[in-house]
């Protein structure tokens, strides 16, 4: 691992500096500061892969600061992008193009300092392991000790209500079930961050619901940072503080929008007018993204 | 067609003893048995009776079918022995006979079953320890992986003999050499099925380890390794059928003192047909057997590991 002085000092400052954004091969900008510490700093990122057809732009000028304590929901259609942009924050992609700083550090120094909780589309449970030892996964291999890791896999059964399923394999689990103790296992970690890639995309509407008023209440209780890719309307504005809209081919952020939905809500607000409006404004931006395509 | 009997057999009311027999494993064995018996019968009866026209034609006996088939099935060195034939010499070689003589086929099959697990535990081992070169290090899987399949390309029986030639010469006898023959047999269905089993985790739990920022090691233990399991032992059912087949090579060019291979060697030189008979469905019995082993050592890891029944 190698790390500049220059970076490892950006985290005691808070600052996100552009020297601290300044990853090996980045272009320093001078615009990257915003106003106080965001968990996470976007500035003019693009990524384009190299496949045999060609180079495909999968994101294109993407400007984003996330504050902490924020739920951002990025929602658009499949191209646009938005899973890209959740791995380039998680460095399982890198950025071709702009700086992009994780708690003033580059992707990769977060990731090394394991700052960030990952929960994937599927559960990813490891078929051998029973639920404890699933969510001690990450403990082990931070190398903490037996005591710890009991102490965390408990209070992490107990935050997604899986108590009493220890000793369970995944195969005996539901699908939602299986997702939760997923969630469990990336909490596990204690990141201030915890970043979802359309974990309840594969559960039937009820289970999502149920998961959703959830993940609120989880949110309100651990006062993380929340970055959450859908496709669902619905669950990105029951969900979120803030609503980033993609469009696809090349992904590129159409709108972004500021919920003022009350941090405290129940599934409810649904019916509200408030809700409606803002439902409205996310189908209006997916819809004008799309538009060119016809 | 059985598996619709089978689904059929989860109706409300339980099948009386008669189905239930007409559907037990334990019948389809015995009908499939009891089929290559009466096939071998038949193959007897013809394959000798040439040889068997020729001794009534010079004793100027005419036989009747009766006759003439009973004697078909009784040669002293028939072109295929009846299976009763061989029936008896196993039972005169294994249980009449002490299994420390060397006319006891149980001590024949001893020494050719210790260089088999020999082999097939070197050949597991080499393997495994190919197949995690291969996998971690990018230019092995372009330059030693050609050399894994082409290894194979050479028929054993060419380079058996070379094999115990260079060893012997080093001073290497007995046992070792054969173990090796079986290792070269046996290392290549690990090596394949390992490579593919360590490659096997989801692209999706590659990543979760990423995240974790796991070290190469800890990947390979708490990931790759686990995952490649069920493909390990699917290795091993081949590779111990191969080991068996390279020790028995084995044992040809050593000059037939020991082992099935041995047996199969004698009897052959003496036109013995039931002694080399007799050593195949040893031989035969053997590999079944050492594959039924893997397979229930496979069913208990996997229920270790929490597999669902």
């Amino acid at each position: 691992m190698v790390t500049s002085p220059e970076t490892a000092a950006a985290p005691v400052t808070g600052q996100v500096t552009p020297a601290g954004a300044a990853a090996p091969g980045a272009i320093p900008d001078q615009q990257a500061a915003p106003p106080e510490s965001p968990v996470i700093g976007i500035d003019h990122l693009s990524l384009t892969f190299h496949t045999n057809d060609g180079p495909v732009e999968a994101l294109r000028d993407i400007n984003l600061a996330i504050g902490r304590g924020e739920f951002v929901s990025l929602i658009g259609p499949s191209g646009c992008g938005k899973t890209t942009l959740l791995r380039v924050i998680a460095d399982l992609e890198r950025q071709t193009g702009g700086t992009i700083a994780v708690n003033g550090v580059t992707p990769r120094e977060a990731r090394e300092k394991r700052a960030y909780g990952y929960v994937f589309q599927a559960a990813a449970l490891y078929p051998w392991r029973n639920i404890a030892r699933n969510i001690a996964l990450p403990l082990e291999i931070m190398g903490l000790r037996r005591a710890e890791r009991d102490r965390r896999v408990a209070d992490n059964l107990a935050l997604v209500n899986l108590q009493g399923f220890e000793r369970k394999f995944p195969w005996q689990l539901s699908g939602g079930m299986q997702q939760r103790a997923s969630i469990a296992r990336a909490l596990a970690v204690e990141p201030e961050l915890l970043l979802m890639d359309e974990p309840f995309g594969a559960l039937d509407e009820i289970v999502r619901d149920h998961l959703n008023e959830q993940l609120l209440q989880l949110w309100a209780k651990t006062n993380k940072t929340v970055v959450f890719v859908t496709h669902s309307i619905p669950e990105a504005v029951f969900l979120s503080t803030r609503i980033v809209v993609m469009s696809p081919r090349p992904g590129k952020i159409h709108d972004v929008i500021d919920s003022g939905l009350p941090r405290d809500r129940s599934l409810d607000i649904r019916e509200t007018p408030e809700f409606l409006k803002i439902a409205h404004r996310v189908r209006e931006g997916l819809r004008a993204g799309h538009s060119y395509e016809d | 067609m059985s598996a619709t009997a089978a689904s059929i057999a989860h109706a409300p009311a339980p099948p009386g003893l008669l189905k239930r027999f007409l559907r037990s494993s334990f019948f389809a064995v015995s009908v499939i048995v009891l089929a290559i018996i009466v096939i071998w019968y038949i193959a007897a009866t013809f394959l000798n009776s040439p040889w068997q026209y020729e001794v009534f034609a010079r004793q100027d006996v005419k036989p009747g079918v009766v006759e003439f088939i009973e004697a078909t099935w009784s040669q002293e060195r028939p072109v295929l022995p009846a299976p009763h034939q061989v029936g008896e010499e196993l039972y005169k070689t294994i249980v009449l006979t002490a299994p420390t003589s060397k006319r006891s086929l149980l001590y024949h099959g001893w020494i050719t079953l210790s260089s088999t697990l020999a082999g097939f535990v070197l050949g597991t081992l080499l393997g495994i320890g190919l197949a995690i070169a291969i996998v971690h290090v990018a230019s092995l899987d372009k330059s030693l992986m050609p050399w894994v399949v082409a290894s194979q390309t050479i028929p054993i029986l060419a380079i058996a003999p070379m094999i115990i030639v260079v060893l012997a010469s080093l001073g290497l006898t007995g046992l070792l050499p054969k173990a090796v023959i079986s290792t070269y047999l046996s290392f290549f269905p690990v090596t394949v099925g390992m490579v593919k089993g360590l490659r096997a985790p989801d692209p999706i739990n590659l990543d979760l380890m990423r995240t974790y920022n796991a070290s190469k090691a800890q990947t390979f233990w708490k990931l790759r390794w686990p995952t490649s399991v069920p493909y390990l032992f699917v290795s091993m059912r081949v590779a111990i059928a191969a080991s068996l087949v390279g020790a028995i090579v084995g044992e040809l060019p050593t000059g037939a003192v020991a082992g099935l291979g041995a047996r199969l060697l004698t009897g052959s030189y003496y036109g013995q047909t039931v002694q080399i008979w007799s050593a195949l469905v040893v031989a035969a019995v053997m590999a079944a057997v050492l594959v039924t082993i893997v397979g229930i050592a496979q069913r208990i890891v996997m229920r270790l590991m929490g597999m669902p029944p």
